[in-house]
C-alpha cells in the first residue's frame, strides 16, 4: 500500500499543508467554497504517491540532464527536465534543479482540473505555481536581506502578468548552491522554469576563488547529492561593497541572458542586502533602501 | 522517534521516505527532518521541541491526528497545532517550509523567510575554576578578535561576558563575524578557544569542565581558604599541629584561625606572607595564576616565611593543601625548624579526600541572553508594550526552543536560558552578523485577546481552547503570528 503523506490544514484552517519526505507544499485556492474543498481533494490525492512516482527514476533524475532526448517517464520527471534542458547544453544541471517547481506544477494542475478556482498557488517551500483570474492577483514577498529587517520587499503579480511560476534559489536554501547570492528569486511562465532559471542564476552570483567563501564538494555533505563533487558554497566571509556588487553583476548577465532567450520573465537577486532587479518592474521596494534597478532587456 | 537505518560506514541510509537518503553523522537528510545523529537516524523537526515540552510535563495539544488519511480531507483545524503552532521554529535548519507557511500582512505567500534574528545578545560564560583567567574587565578574544571581557569573580567561578551589539556590529567585519560564530558555538554547546588579554586560555564548553591552558579544571573550590578551615578544623584536630589552606583569595591557617582558637589548637610559629585580614585569613599570599588554590605558586613553602622559633618545635606536623584538594603536601619541622616534605599519614589522606568530595565538579556554564525587540512583539499584537506587559505579569510564558527562560526585570523582554537545556543545535546566525534563536511565547487564549491581538487570526485556533488552554505563538517574520 502507497505511504500516505502528511495532510492537514494550517491552524488558519484555510490553507492546505501537505508533507511527504522532503516535499512540504503550503496550498491555498480562492473561489466557491465546494470547488476549493474539490481542489484540496484533488490536490491531496495526487500528492499520495507522487514522491513514491519521483523515486523510482531518481537515479536517472541525478543525472546531469541531456539537452535534448529525455528517458524519463512520469509526468513530473518530464517536466522536471524539459525545464532544465534548455541550461544543459553547455553547463551542469540535473533535472533536480527544478523538482521543487515541478511537484508544485503538477498539484496546481490537478487542482485546476478538478474544480474551477478564482486563484490559487502552491508554494513547495518557496517554489511557487500560481493560478490567476480576470482581475485577480498575487502579492509576493521577497525577503531583500536575511536578517529580517525592516521591509520585506513585494512584489505584485496581476492576471495579466505571464508569470505563473516563482521560485527562489541562493545559498541558504535547502538544496546546495554554486554560488554565493543569498537569495535568487526569478518570475517565470511556470514554476519549474523558474526553479530552474533560479538554480542557474543563482550559481551565477560568484566571485570565483574569493578567498572568504569557503565550498566544500556536495557530496561530502550529503553522499548522494545530484551536484556530486562539485564544490558548493559553505560560507561567505567578509566581502567589498565593490565585490557584492561584481557578483551581482555577474548574475544580473547570466539573468539576463536567460530573460533575452525568454526562458523567465524576471528576476530579482539578493545578496548581503543589494538587490539588483532584472527584466521585471515589479517589486516594490521601500524608499529608505533603494535596489538597483538593471535596465530591461 | 528512531526508525530503523541501516549503517553504511560512517553514513546512515534513512528508510522514512523514498528517496532513501545516506546521510552523513551530524548531517540531515534533503528533508531537513531526519539526522544521523552520532550514528542514529533521529528527527529533527519541532517534535523534538513537543518531547521536551512532553518530558518537562507541559501541556500539548496534538501535532496531527492519529490514523492514516482516508482519502478525504476530514482533518479540522483543531485537530491540529502545524509546526509553527508547535511554538517554535529551529533556526539551524534552512528555510523550511513550515516556516514559509508563516503570514505576513498583505502578502499572500514568501520565498524566503527567516526566523528570530538577535543582535542584541550575547552569552554570560560562568567558568567554575580558582585559577586566575585575567583581570576584571580585560579582553577576551576568540581568534585574535576582541569578542568579550571579563567581568566580576563569583563564589569559585569566573565570569565572563561575550558578545553584544558593540562586538557584533560596533567593530570591524571580522570582530562581529567571529563574535558571531564564537556565540553560535559556545550556544551550540561546542568546545571554543579563549584568550584573555595579560591572562590564560581557556577552552569553554557548555556542560563540561573548562580548561585552562592546558589543564583540565577537575573540581570547583570547597569554599575559600579560611572557610575550608572551619569546615575541617575538627576533623584535623589531634591529627596534625598546623593547617594551612592555600587560595588565592584567602588563605586559611589553622592554629590562628577562630576554628583553630576554639578546639584549642596551640600557636605553632607559623609566619604567612601576605596581608593578614583577621586571625587566621591572609589576602594575597602569592600572585593569581594556575597553581595551588588559584595562586601562581607550585612550591606552597614559598609563601611561608621562617617559623617563630619562640612557638616552633622540632617534629611539629603541618598539612598544606588546596581548597580543591587537588594539592596537599605533608610537612614535618626539622631541627632547624625547616619544613621538609614527608609521606603523608593515612588520616590527614583522608582528609584531603574529604575536601575533594566536597568540591563540586567544575563546569562551564552557558546562558544565553537576549532581548526581544520591536517587530517581535509588532508581530504579536497590534500594541506591542502590552506583550511586554503581558510576559512581565506572568501571562505570557517565554521559552527558548522549549526551555524555560529568565525574562529580567524592567523594560523590553531580555531574557536568559541555559543553552544546555535546549535542542542540540538550536541556534544559527545571518551575516548581519546577528544570532538566530528560537523564542516562543506561550499565553492563554482569553489572554491573548485582551493583549489586542489580531482576533480575527486568532478565530480559527479558538477551539484549541478545547484541547488546552494554552497557545503557542511562533516568532513571527514581521507579520502576523502564524
Amino acid at each position: 500500500m502507497t505511504r500516505l503523506p502528511q495532510i492537514a490544514f494550517l491552524a488558519d484552517g484555510r490553507r492546505l499543508h501537505l508533507q511527504d519526505g522532503p516535499i512540504d507544499l503550503i496550498i491555498e485556492a480562492n473561489g466557491k467554497a465546494a470547488d476549493v474543498h474539490t481542489a484540496y481533494e484533488a490536490a491531496a490525492r495526487r500528492f499520495t504517491g507522487l514522491l513514491d512516482e519521483l523515486c523510482t527514476e531518481l537515479t536517472e533524475l541525478r543525472k546531469a540532464a541531456h539537452p535534448q532526448s529525455c528517458v524519463l517517464t512520469s509526468v513530473v520527471a518530464c517536466r522536471m527536465h524539459a525545464a532544465v534542458a534548455p541550461f544543459a547544453h553547455d553547463q551542469f544541471i540535473t533535472p533536480m534543479a527544478a523538482v521543487a517547481g515541478s511537484v508544485a506544477e503538477e498539484i496546481l494542475g490537478a487542482m485546476l482540473a478538478a474544480a474551477p478556482l478564482a486563484r490559487a498557488y502552491v508554494n513547495n517551500g518557496g517554489d511557487i505555481a500560481l493560478h490567476l483570474t480576470a482581475s485577480e492577483r498575487f502579492t509576493v514577498g521577497l525577503m531583500d536581506r536575511l536578517d529580517g529587517r525592516g521591509v520585506m520587499r513585494t512584489m505584485a503579480i496581476e492576471a495579466t502578468h505571464p508569470a505563473r511560476g516563482v521560485a527562489t534559489s541562493g545559498r541558504h536554501g535547502r538544496s546546495f548552491s554554486l554560488g554565493i547570492a543569498d537569495a535568487v528569486t526569478v518570475l517565470a511562465r511556470t514554476a519549474a522554469q523558474a526553479d530552474a532559471a533560479a538554480t542557474i542564476i543563482a550559481n551565477a552570483v560568484e566571485l570565483p576563488g574569493h578567498p572568504a567563501i569557503r565550498r566544500c564538494p556536495a557530496d561530502s555533505l550529503q553522499p548522494d547529492s545530484d551536484l556530486g563533487p562539485r564544490l558548493v558554497t559553505r560560507e561567505v566571509g567578509e566581502l567589498s561593497d565593490a565585490e557584492v556588487a561584481a557578483a551581482l553583476e555577474a548574475g544580473a548577465r547570466c539573468a539576463k541572458g536567460i530573460l533575452e532567450r525568454g526562458l523567465i520573465e524576471g528576476a530579482a537577486l539578493c545578496l548581503f542586502g543589494e538587490m539588483l532587479v532584472v527584466g521585471t518592474r515589479n517589486v516594490v521596494r521601500d524608499p529608505s533602501n533603494r535596489p538597483r534597478e538593471l535596465a530591461a532587456a | 522517534m528512531v526508525t530503523e537505518a541501516a549503517a553504511i560506514t560512517d553514513k546512515i541510509r534513512c528508510d522514512a521516505c523514498p528517496v532513501m537518503c545516506y546521510i552523513k553523522p551530524g548531517a540531515a537528510g534533503a528533508c531537513d527532518r531526519y539526522a544521523n545523529h552520532d550514528g542514529k537516524l533521529v528527527r529533527v523537526d519541532p517534535h523534538i521541541i513537543l518531547d521536551r515540552t512532553v518530558e518537562h510535563g507541559g501541556r500539548l495539544v496534538p501535532f496531527q491526528a492519529s490514523g492514516d488519511w482516508d482519502g478525504k480531507i476530514v482533518h479540522q483545524p483543531e485537530t491540529f497545532v502545524t509546526a509553527i503552532g508547535a511554538g517554535t521554529t529551529y533556526p539551524d535548519y534552512k528555510p523550511a517550509p513550515f516556516i514559509v507557511s508563516s503570514e505576513v500582512d498583505g502578502v499572500d505567500m514568501v520565498t524566503v523567510v527567516t526566523e528570530g534574528i538577535f543582535s542584541y545578545c550575547g552569552v554570560k560564560l560562568k567558568i567554575d575554576t580558582d585559577r586566575y583567567l585575567g583581570a576584571e574587565t580585560a579582553t577576551v578574544r576568540a581568534q585574535g578578535e576582541a569578542v568579550g571581557h571579563v567581568t566580576t569573580s563569583e563564589y569559585g567561578s569566573q565570569m565572563l561576558s561575550l558578545g553584544g551589539v558593540h562586538h557584533l556590529t560596533g567593530g570591524s567585519k571580522k570582530e562581529g563575524r567571529v563574535t558571531c560564530d564564537t556565540l553560535m558555538d559556545v550556544s551550540n554547546c561546542k568546545a571554543v578557544e579563549l584568550t584573555i588579554d595579560g591572562g590564560a586560555s581557556v577552552i569553554v564548553q557548555a556542560g563540561q569542565p573548562p580548561v585552562v591552558n592546558g589543564m583540565r579544571e577537575e573540581r570547583m573550590r570547597v569554599g575559600c581558604g579560611s572557610a575550608t578551615i572551619g569546615m575541617f578544623a575538627k576533623q584535623w584536630h589531634g591529627k596534625v599541629d598546623e593547617v594551612v589552606v592555600v587560595d588565592d583569595h584567602i588563605t586559611g591557617v589553622l592554629s590562628e584561625h577562630q576554628a583553630g582558637k576554639l578546639l584549642d589548637i596551640a600557636d605553632t610559629g607559623i609566619k604567612m606572607r601576605g596581608r593578614r585580614s583577621t586571625p587566621g585569613r591572609y589576602f594575597q599570599v602569592a600572585e593569581p595564576g594556575t597553581g595551588w588554590g588559584g595562586t601562581n605558586i607550585s612550591d606552597p613553602l614559598s609563601i611561608l616565611g621562617p617559623f617563630d622559633l619562640k612557638f616552633a618545635r622540632p617534629g611539629l606536623t603541618m598539612l598544606m593543601v588546596s581548597t580543591t584538594g587537588e594539592h596537599a603536601s605533608y610537612y614535618v619541622l626539622d631541627e632547624a625548624m625547616r619544613p621538609v616534605e614527608k609521606d603523608m599519614p593515612v588520616a590527614l589522606r583522608q582528609s584531603v579526600e574529604r575536601i575533594q568530595e566536597n568540591c563540586e565538579p567544575a563546569l562551564c556554564t552557558v546562558l544565553f541572553m537576549a532581548g526581544a525587540g520591536g517587530s517581535l512583539r509588532a508581530g504579536v499584537t497590534d500594541n506591542p508594550v502590552r506583550l511586554t506587559r503581558s510576559v512581565k505579569d506572568a501571562l505570557t510564558r517565554v521559552t527558548s526552543g522549549g526551555a524555560p527562560v529568565y525574562v529580567w526585570p524592567g523594560g523590553g523582554i531580555t531574557f536568559m536560558v541555559d543553552v544546555t537545556q535546549m535542542p542540540s543545535g538550536a541556534f544559527g546566525y545571518v551575516p548581519t552578523p546577528a544570532l538566530v534563536a528560537p523564542i516562543e511565547f506561550t499565553l492563554k487564549l482569553s489572554d491573548y485577546a485582551a493583549l489586542g491581538g489580531h482576533m480575527d487570526y486568532v478565530r480559527p485556533l479558538g477551539s484549541l481552547k478545547e484541547n488546552g488552554d494554552v497557545r503557542p505563538i511562533p516568532w513571527p517574520i514581521g507579520g502576523r503570528p502564524a
